[in-house]
């Protein structure tokens, strides 16, 4: 009987495991960073007149890291949401300039709105090795004891804003 | 005519010879303080996942961010990192998905024995098969085919040479009994 039934249970076993691929995305991708504490960073600004950013003066607030630059068409898409998301809630969206030029950086700010708190120079893209950064633009959320707690890969579309960044943004900053 | 086609051809190799000789030379600015040491790398490249294109190795993509590892790792490599410490930089970064051989861990458990457990319920079924074939076919007696030329109302000796012993023969060995 068991003998009999063996290769119906296998085909389900298999088909149980296809089915689930064809809800699984091959390109997400689960950052090791959620949870942990955030990499630090003691990086230049954009703003040569200002102090050298250090993550450490982060500690005690809820904060976003965006990945951007000035070459990457995704980032002008998102960015509107992220100016909408500093009009909303009261929390410092740092810039991280990755793999760029600073005078490109600046021009591109001009044009589409600086609503950076700092802007980080990464002209060699080292801070973006250490916080695992696949391309930009990427989207971190870290919480008042400086862990990651949420990353966002590509561009954030008004849904995500609503559904997935606020909500996040919310629960933390009421905990 | 066939002369002209020729140095074509010639001035086409030439191209990509050109084309293909600033890679070799990005790769060659690579310096490294022993030979072991430029071995080491190019065994470690062949090791980690190239993240932005999933199905190459770190050792022949032009991705940036694998031109940044490769950087990275070339730096640890001359510095005298063991291939472990190597690992640990990055998975911290980007996972256990850029090592193309995955650790040992609860996570990746079923990965590893699963084969394992797949081929120990094959072999089992196997030795189970094995085990009730002989009952069936080595009756040395032929006391099932007697049985079975009783029940047909014939007897053996009439039987011997006719070549219908074969068919209750036959039978036996269909595999659905």
């Amino acid at each position: 009987m068991l003998l009999k039934l063996f290769p119906l249970v296998i085909f389900l076993g298999i088909a149980g495991f296809l089915w689930k691929g064809l809800s699984l995305d091959p390109g997400t991708l689960p950052s090791p960073l959620i949870d942990k504490p955030a990499p630090s960073i003691s990086v230049a600004t954009l703003d040569t007149e200002s102090p050298p950013f250090d993550s450490a003066g982060m500690l005690g607030q809820v904060w976003v890291l965006n990945v951007w630059a000035s070459w990457c068409g995704p980032c002008a898409q998102e960015h509107p949401q992220l100016v909408a998301l500093s009009e909303v809630r009261d929390i410092p969206i740092v810039g991280l300039n990755y793999k760029d030029v600073p005078e490109d950086a600046r021009l591109w700010l001009n044009r589409h709105g600086n609503i950076f708190s700092d802007v980080l120079a990464d002209e060699d893209g080292d801070v973006g090795l250490d916080w695992g950064v696949y391309g930009v633009p990427e989207t971190f959320l870290i919480d008042a004891e400086g862990r990651v707690r949420m990353k966002h890969v590509g561009p954030v579309l008004p849904s995500d804003l609503e559904q997935k960044l606020l909500p996040a943004i919310d629960s933390l900053v009421a905990s | 005519m066939m002369r002209g086609v020729v140095v074509l051809r010639l001035a086409g190799l030439c191209l990509l010879f050109t084309l293909a000789l600033p890679i070799q030379a990005a790769e060659s600015l690579l310096e490294f303080d022993t030979p072991e040491q430029a071995e080491y790398y190019t065994e470690l490249l062949g090791e980690y996942r190239c993240l932005k294109c999933q199905n190459q190795s770190l050792s022949d993509s032009q991705a940036s961010l694998a031109i940044d590892l490769r950087r990275e790792i070339h730096e640890r490599v001359v510095a005298g990192e063991p291939k472990a410490a190597i690992d640990d930089y990055l998975v911290a970064r980007y996972g256990d998905f850029v090592l193309y051989r995955p650790r040992f861990t609860s996570a990746t458990l079923l990965l590893w024995v699963g084969p394992f457990v797949l081929l120990a319920i094959a072999l089992a079924f196997a030795v189970r098969l094995a085990r009730r074939e002989p009952q069936v076919a080595n009756d040395p007696s032929g006391s099932a085919l007697d049985e079975a030329r009783e029940l047909l109302g014939e007897s053996a000796s009439v039987e011997a040479g006719s070549g219908q012993p074969d068919g209750p023969k036959g039978d036996q060995s269909d595999p659905l009994r």
